[in-house]
Order: C-alpha cells, then sequence, then structure tokens
C-alpha cells in the first residue's frame, strides 16, 4: 500500500491543514451561509480565528484530550468549526443525527459518554436535558441559537458565542496549551467517531484516525481533480460519513469552500444560488428533482413542451456519449448544441447544476432512466460505492466509464477481493481502526490483515473490471424451491417507479414472493389531483382502488421484466400489499439514511405477512406510530391484498447444481 | 390615578412590569346594540393578556377599540400613562401597537418578503419621489428595514417562502406571515386576534412556541383573543373573560377556570 510515513507532506491532521489554508490562501472564502437572506462568508484566515477561539473556550470549560463532544444540528459553518476545533484540543469529535429521538441520542452519548454536547438549538438542547440523567458523565452544553433558551439553567449551559468570547479573553492563559495539544495530533490520532445506523442492532461507533480521513480526501480529490475552486453544498446530514469527508476531509485538504443553505427547506433555491461545481446527493434527490421538472413541463405551454421532449430525446440519443467523449456525428453535435442553449441550459440553470463539474450519488441504486437523464443533460453524474468503514470510499467510476448498473473500479490505493461466498471484502488506507468499545464485531468485520468484509455481495465484471452489486448478504437467500432470493434486485426495479417510495420484498424460503408497498404521497398525491381523486389522508390514498390497481399494473411489468433474467425468475411478486403507512425510522422501520430493516419490519407486520401468504383478501391491522417528538400513537386499517400475473417460468435446472 | 404598582412575576419566574395599557369603563354601541358594555381591565408591560369568551362576546370590538379601529361611545383608553385621545388606526400604530386579522388581511398578490416590509411602513421617512428614484438615503433606508425583516423571516422560520405569492400559501403559514409582519413594525403592544382559528394541532403548537418566543425574546406585551381554551390557558399570564359584552372575570389562568360565571357562560346554565 503506499502510505506516506510521515502524512501528507507533515499535514498530520485537520488542524495542521487549517493552518496551511490560513497562511497559503487565508483570503480565499472557506465557508459561507445564507442568513437573514444574505448568504454571508468567512476566509480561510477567519475561519482559524473563530476556530482558535473555540478551542481555547472548549480548554476554559475543561474539555481534556480524550473527551469526546457530541455535535448535534443541521450542516452550519459553526457546528463545522466546532468538529475541527474539538479536534485540535486534542478532543474526538462525534456528529449525531439531528432527527434522532432522545433515546436514541441517549444510546450514543452514553455509548461515547461524552463530557460535553454542541448543539444547534433549543429543540436539540431539550432532547439532550430529556435524557440527561441517563447520562453520568455529560457535564457541559453548548448551544448555537439562544432563541426560547433565556429561562433555561446556565450552570451547564453556555452560548456558543460566549465560549468563544471567554476563550478569546483566556487566550493569553491557553495558547500555548492549545498549540501543546495541536503539536501531539499525529496520523494515528482519532479525528472522527461517527454512528453507523445500522440495519440491525445497536448503532456502532466507528472510529477514524487522521490518517483515514487524509489520505482518503487526498485520493479521491487526485481522482476527480478537485482544486481550490470548487464549491459545494452541504446539506446531507453531518453525522454522515460522506458529510464529513467532503464537507471537512476534501475541504481541508483541497482548501474549497462549503456552501451551507438557510434552512432544510430551502435547499433546492440556496443550491440555485450556489451552482456547486461538485456535488453528492443520494438518489433520492435527483428522483424528485426529476419529477418536479415533469410535473412543471406538463403545466407548461404546448411549444415549450414540445421542444422540452424533442430535445430531451435528442439527448437521450447522443447526450451520454458527447459527455463520455465517445465519437459522434457532426449534424447530431450542431443539434445537440442547439438543444443546451434552448432547453438544457436553461433546464440545468434552474435545477442549480450549470456548474457541475463531477457529481455523484450513492446510498442506494439509482434508476437508469434517471441517471441517463442527468447525464444526457452533460451533467458528470457518477455513482460510487463506500461505507462508513472506509472512509467512503471503495469503488468509484472514472469520467469515460460511467453506466447505471456497476458501482465502478475500485478507488486508488483500494485493494478489492469477492470471497467464494460472494462477499465483498476491502483493504484500503481509509480502513477504520475500530467500532469503539466492541472488540467483537470489530474482529468479525476486519481480519489481522485489514480486509474488511463488507457484508455486500457482488461481482467483478469481466472485461471492464467494474464492480457490481447484487445485494446485501445475509438478505440474499434461496427460495423453498433453491432458486436464489435477491430481495434488493426487485425492490429497486420496482422503486424506479416514481409513484413507488419504498419496497419489502418477502419470500427467503418460501414457495413464492410477496411484497410490502409504500406510495409516494407527493406523487401519487399530484395525480390524485390531476385525475379528480379526492383523498383525505394518506391512508386513504394508499387504499385507493384506482391507486392499487396503477400499482398493480406496475409490479406485473417487473414481473415480465424479472423473468427474463435466468437467475432470478423465482422472485417474481406473486401478492402484494399497499401499506398504511409510510416506513419510517422514527418506529425502527428503516435506517436514519433510508434503508430498510427487514428482520424489524418482518416482526412488526408479522399479521400482515401470515395474511399475504395464506391467500385471504384483506387484512385487519393495528400499528404503533411513533411522532417526531417521541410520543407514541396507534393506526388501524383494513388493507386490500393484491394478486399480480406472473409469468410462468421453466423449472430450474440450475437449482439442482 | 393610574395604578402605578410594580407589576408581579409570573410562575416561569418572568417579571411583569407597570401597566402600559388601561381601559375604564368602556361602552361600545353600535345603533341600539350593545357590543361591549362598562368593562375595565389592564394590561402591563412584558405579559401575555388573554380576552377570551363566547361566540359574539364582543373580543373582537374590544380588540378594536384597543387597537383605535372603533372609538367607544363612553370610557377612556390610557396608553402608556396618558389618556389617548380619539386617533385614527394609523396613528395608534405609529405609538407602537401592531395586529393581526381574525381572517387575515395581507396582500394576497405580493410574495411574502414585499407583506412583511409593509409592516415596516413608520420607519420609512423618505418620500415617493426619493424612493422612485433610490437616492442614497431611500436606498439606506430599504437596507435597514429589510434587515430588521429579515430577522423577523428568520426568527419565525418563514425564509422559504420568502419570494413566495402570499395567494399560494396554506392558511397556517398566512397566519404567520401576518404574524411576521405585525413584528416588522417592532410593536410594544402586539395584537392577535384569534392567532390559531382554522388551524391543526401542529400549527397549533408551532404557533403558540412563537408567542411565547415573540414574548420572551424583544419582551413585547402580547394581548390576544383566542377561542381554543386549552391553548389560552397555556399562553397566557391573565385572562379577561367577557360574555354578552360584559366581563365576568378577570385573573390568573387558575382563577378564572375555577370562575363559576365562567363555568356558566362556557358549559350554559338552565334559565328556569
Amino acid at each position: 500500500m503506499a502510505q506516506t510515513q510521515s502524512g501528507a507532506g507533515g499535514l498530520q491532521s485537520l488542524p495542521a491543514l487549517l493552518h496551511r489554508n490560513a497562511t497559503q490562501f487565508g483570503d480565499a472564502p472557506a465557508y459561507r451561509e445564507k442568513e437573514f437572506g444574505i448568504w454571508q462568508s468567512w476566509t480561510w484566515a477567519e475561519t482559524a480565528k473563530e476556530i482558535e477561539a473555540l478551542a481555547l473556550g472548549l480548554i476554559n470549560l475543561g474539555v481534556n484530550e480524550g473527551d469526546f463532544v457530541a455535535i448535534i444540528g443541521r450542516n452550519r459553518p459553526y457546528l463545522y468549526w466546532s468538529m475541527v476545533a474539538v479536534q485540535s484540543v486534542g478532543a474526538v469529535p462525534v456528529p449525531v443525527y439531528q432527527d434522532a429521538v432522545a433515546e436514541e441520542m441517549a444510546y450514543v452519548l452514553g455509548h461515547c459518554g461524552a463530557r460535553f454536547v454542541i448543539a444547534s438549538d433549543q429543540e436539540q438542547v431539550d432532547k439532550v436535558i430529556e435524557v440527561q440523567d441517563e447520562l453520568h458523565q455529560l457535564e457541559h452544553v453548548l448551544y448555537l441559537d439562544p432563541r426560547g433558551l433565556r429561562k433555561y439553567d446556565h450552570h451547564t449551559l453556555h452560548q456558543y458565542s460566549h465560549v468563544q468570547d471567554q476563550g478569546r479573553a483566556a487566550r493569553d492563559e491557553w495558547i500555548t496549551d492549545l498549540q501543546d495539544r495541536q503539536a501531539k495530533l499525529t496520523y494515528e490520532s482519532t479525528c472522527v467517531m461517527l454512528y453507523t445506523s445500522g440495519t440491525t442492532g445497536k448503532p456502532k461507533g466507528v472510529v477514524l484516525s487522521n490518517r483515514n480521513v487524509i489520505e482518503s480526501a487526498k485520493n479521491s480529490a487526485d481522482f476527480d481533480h478537485l482544486t481550490r475552486g470548487e464549491n459545494i453544498l452541504s446539506y446531507l446530514p453531518m453525522a454522515w460519513v460522506g458529510d464529513f469527508i467532503f464537507s471537512i476531509g476534501q475541504a481541508y485538504w483541497c482548501g474549497f469552500c462549503v456552501n451551507c443553505p438557510e434552512s432544510q427547506d430551502t435547499m433546492m433555491t440556496d443550491l440555485r444560488e450556489i451552482g456547486p461545481t461538485y456535488f453528492f446527493a443520494p438518489p433520492r434527490v435527483f428522483e424528485t428533482q426529476l419529477t418536479n421538472v415533469m410535473i412543471r413541463m406538463e403545466d407548461a405551454g404546448a411549444l415549450k413542451r414540445r421542444m422540452f421532449h424533442h430535445f430531451l430525446g435528442h439527448a437521450k440519443k447522443v447526450g451520454g456519449d458527447i459527455l463520455d467523449g465517445n465519437p459522434v456525428g457532426f449534424m447530431d453535435r450542431l443539434k445537440y448544441q442547439l438543444g443546451n442553449l434552448l432547453v438544457y441550459g436553461p433546464l440545468k440553470d434552474t435545477l442549480g447544476y450549470s456548474r457541475i463539474r463531477v457529481g455523484y450519488t450513492a446510498g442506494e441504486a439509482i434508476g437508469p432512466e434517471i441517471f441517463d437523464f442527468y447525464r444526457s443533460l452533460g451533467i458528470n453524474l457518477k455513482q460510487l460505492y463506500g461505507q462508513t468503514e472506509a472512509t467512503v470510499f471503495i469503488t468509484v467510476q472514472p469520467d469515460g466509464e460511467v453506466r447505471a448498473d456497476t458501482v465502478g473500479v475500485p478507488a486508488p490505493d483500494v485493494e478489492i477481493r469477492i470471497d467464494d461466498k460472494g462477499e465483498i471484502h476491502y483493504r484500503s488506507p481509509g480502513v477504520f481502526v475500530e467500532y469503539y468499545k466492541n472488540p467483537e464485531s470489530t474482529a468479525s468485520t476486519k481480519d489481522a490483515e485489514g480486509w474488511v468484509a463488507t457484508g455486500d455481495a457482488g461481482f467483478i465484471e469481466e472485461g471492464s473490471g467494474h464492480l457490481r452489486i447484487i445485494d446485501r448478504a445475509k438478505d440474499v437467500g434461496k427460495m423453498a424451491n433453491g432458486s436464489m432470493f435477491a430481495p434488493k434486485y426487485v425492490e429497486n426495479k420496482l422503486k424506479f417507479y416514481p409513484d413507488i417510495l419504498e419496497v419489502v420484498l418477502f419470500g427467503n424460503g418460501k414457495d413464492r414472493c410477496a411484497a410490502f408497498i409504500n406510495i409516494d404521497l407527493t406523487a401519487v398525491g399530484n395525480w390524485a389531483e390531476r385525475n379528480n381523486i379526492a383523498y383525505a389522508s394518506y391512508q386513504e390514498l394508499a387504499g385507493h382502488p384506482k391507486v392499487l390497481a396503477s400499482i398493480q399494473s406496475h409490479v406485473e411489468e417487473v414481473n415480465r421484466s424479472v423473468a427474463a433474467d435466468e437467475m432470478l425468475s423465482g422472485c417474481q411478486v406473486h401478492r402484494f400489499v399497499v401499506l398504511h403507512k409510510e416506513l419510517d425510522a422514527d418506529d425502527g422501520e428503516i435506517t436514519r439514511t433510508r434503508k430498510v430493516r427487514r428482520g424489524f419490519v418482518e416482526d412488526k407486520y408479522d399479521d400482515i405477512i401470515t395474511a399475504l401468504y395464506d391467500g385471504s383478501d384483506t387484512i385487519s391491522t393495528t400499528t404503533e406510530v411513533t411522532y417526531e417528538d417521541g410520543r407514541k400513537g396507534s393506526i388501524s386499517a383494513t388493507l386490500n391484498i393484491v394478486d399480480a400475473a406472473v409469468v410462468p417460468v421453466a423449472q430450474h435446472k440450475v437449482a439442482a447444481e | 390615578m393610574l395604578d402605578a404598582s410594580e407589576g408581579y412575576v409570573t410562575e416561569d419566574g418572568r417579571k411583569i412590569g407597570g401597566v402600559v395599557m388601561e381601559m375604564k369603563n368602556i361602552t361600545l354601541r353600535f345603533g341600539g346594540v350593545v357590543a361591549i358594555k362598562d368593562i375595565s381591565f389592564d394590561i402591563r408591560e412584558g405579559e401575555i393578556r388573554a380576552i377570551i369568551g363566547p361566540n359574539g362576546a364582543g373580543k373582537s370590538s374590544m380588540l378594536n377599540v384597543i387597537s383605535g379601529f372603533y372609538v367607544p361611545q363612553e370610557g377612556e383608553v390610557w396608553f402608556r400613562g396618558a389618556k389617548r385621545p380619539q386617533m385614527r388606526p394609523y396613528e395608534v400604530a405609529r405609538q407602537g401597537i401592531a395586529r393581526t386579522f381574525q381572517n387575515i388581511a395581507l396582500f394576497e398578490g405580493m410574495s411574502v418578503l414585499d407583506n412583511v416590509m409593509t409592516g415596516r411602513l413608520n420607519y420609512m421617512k423618505t418620500n415617493i419621489f426619493q424612493q422612485a428614484l433610490w437616492m442614497g438615503k431611500a436606498e439606506r433606508e430599504e437596507t435597514e428595514n429589510r434587515e430588521m425583516v429579515e430577522k423577523v423571516i428568520d426568527f419565525l422560520e418563514i425564509q422559504h417562502i420568502r419570494k413566495t405569492p402570499v395567494a399560494r400559501l396554506p392558511y397556517g403559514l398566512k397566519k404567520r406571515v401576518e404574524l411576521a409582519r405585525a413584528l416588522a413594525a417592532e410593536p410594544k403592544l402586539l395584537l392577535l386576534d384569534e392567532p390559531m382559528a382554522g388551524m391543526n394541532v401542529e400549527e397549533k403548537e408551532d404557533m403558540s412556541r412563537f408567542i411565547l418566543d415573540v414574548n420572551d425574546e424583544f419582551g413585547t406585551t402580547i394581548a390576544l383573543i383566542e377561542h381554543d381554551m386549552g391553548v389560552v390557558m397555556d399562553l397566557s399570564d391573565r385572562v379577561v373573560v367577557m360574555d354578552y359584552g360584559k366581563k365576568i372575570g378577570d385573573g390568573t389562568p387558575d382563577e378564572v377556570r375555577n370562575n363559576q360565571e365562567v363555568i356558566d357562560a362556557y358549559l350554559g346554565v338552565s334559565h328556569d
């Protein structure tokens, strides 16, 4: 492995990188945040000062080396500074998902034994106070936004800016301590601890060292030729490894500017105003945008609509090839240029993608149509495959070799091997140090030579060398007749329909497959509006006969396409039910990163699954739901079970192998 | 003459100051109909004061008297230690009283931002020509006012609809925009006419929080009319209860809750 023992030119920690940026290009913008309707900005030199003041304030408050400091809130420059300030005093930042309910927060804070919490506002402070009694180590809470907090007991509660003020005032006392602590940071020091949301069991604390973060940031930045000139929009959860690498790792390594939206609801407007050059989004964001574009085009005038569809058709034909640098005829190129002037350009501008050089999507499979749509417009959208334990990068798609059905080639310095069971293993400088306080899990995931099991099944495609993912290894099973059961494959096909939000397929060990389906309220609601279908609630819309009929047609279409695949033809959906509620992370049905927790769903909806297999037409059920504030309630519903036509398949000969 | 006592301390520890506004023996008639009959009460600095009562009790009329929209036939309105002469509503607004309306009175075709900017009208000193020509002073003034408006927008969390025409907004958000416009005037006394009417539970909770935050953050004195008893009892420091134009109760929520006359008015009493 190509590891430099001395670190990347002596820059072995984020505070060191910060120092480099502040001295080499101190006047360049480091952070922007829209507040009070204006983009406020901070240069690298200003950032260094802010971070220093906070770090001094933290020492003044009693933060020791090795302490854990939890950071909770939406993406704001102040919280990004907190991470680096915490590191520079030798403590470990632990970003926590801001939408976590109090109990989840209690687990994470208790597990790492955080002595300090830096929270964004009253909502987060309230959650911490709610669970404070369970947390013996917790001493001080810092908050950013004082609104509503005036009347709270301030013995252990401090306003962020006051801590900075105290730090500035105490600069003479503590500055040498701060410098000493920073000097002690090496490539092996812990950079950050991130909790994985985990589809099974409790979250695990993944410890990442400076080596992990800086090497990964360096390699990936080289791979995509990222420079100081990039602008990114940081809107994904700060507790997610991806955001940490993009908004901190790469931003500090390259020295580019991190832009924070005004609020969660203004993300799309802010995206357009910033026009990022480097962008990362889960498939969901791209799907929503495409759906919105299509809905709005239906309301446009006839001329515009025809022009839109005509040029989009042309883009579909040649756009991808032009982007990949493949030969395309002169006339086609000319027409594409015209389309760019009339349609693609304005459309990209509306979406905020005019300046994108590199865009990534990951986390879930993206629908090929959606993927190709963006690429045909000339947006260099690519896929990558990664996980927290790898500090994101396992495989990435190089420019010119981008396809919807693979996740690319091994990232720089990453080695990959597939074991005899089909599970993907990797080894890289990004491989995590350990799971905090969990040596058993560490040992079962990472072997002595540093190889990490991903838990995903996949194979390397012959010829291209690209990796293709089949499914989570533990989800791949066998059906009663011995044929392969790979739920993700079918679920993704279904999820590519805009009106289907989530699918859970059952059938492991059974003779046929059945599915739970969640409708997408935005798409189906819009459809209902256009077709004059009245509905009062999600539940009513989900049970509407016309909705069921349209979902049924999608299922049957997917069945036909699944039947064509020899290996997986057994996975056709025989019966399905459209659920009366959305699967929700607050109920524990999906993770905070929107991955279905199969085991949990199976247990919780046991009665519905039974009904799917015993042939009944309806099932009455009562389901417990958790509201955003943690209170519980329940909803009852009678659900219709729908039979879907399947394509008969010749009995497998392969099954006997 | 004026009650100059120092005020009191609320249950949650807020200090309530002296009397800001005092209504003395107000009687309001519309022809032969007596809408308000000899009512007196006061509003103190920094408190949240509610006026409640069944339909047709005269609550909105009372608020209109406070805001100067109606002129009572009898009685006096004292504001900040002086008897208020007969005034036009805009003069009252200049004194530092702002309000919202029961049936939303926003400019539907204008954006949220522009609507809230109208709340700053009393702070604009330049004339129409200076503004039309965008002279230095007008520009500076616009910037200052916009800064204040943006603070209010941030405070009420309506950044995402800043540029949206009001007509396109759902009801709950329109109510919030109205509150924003009233706040933009930096009022000393804020009058809210049924701020929660027609809202769902979640919207009510949001609105309650905003009302408390306004009071807490800016120290604004708030007088509100509300139907929803639960909300009133949670929010307010003192409550005036009206029925058929008369005052039948006045005190803390607990006192009012246990007042027999109030219970009768709300639950009905047999007239035998």
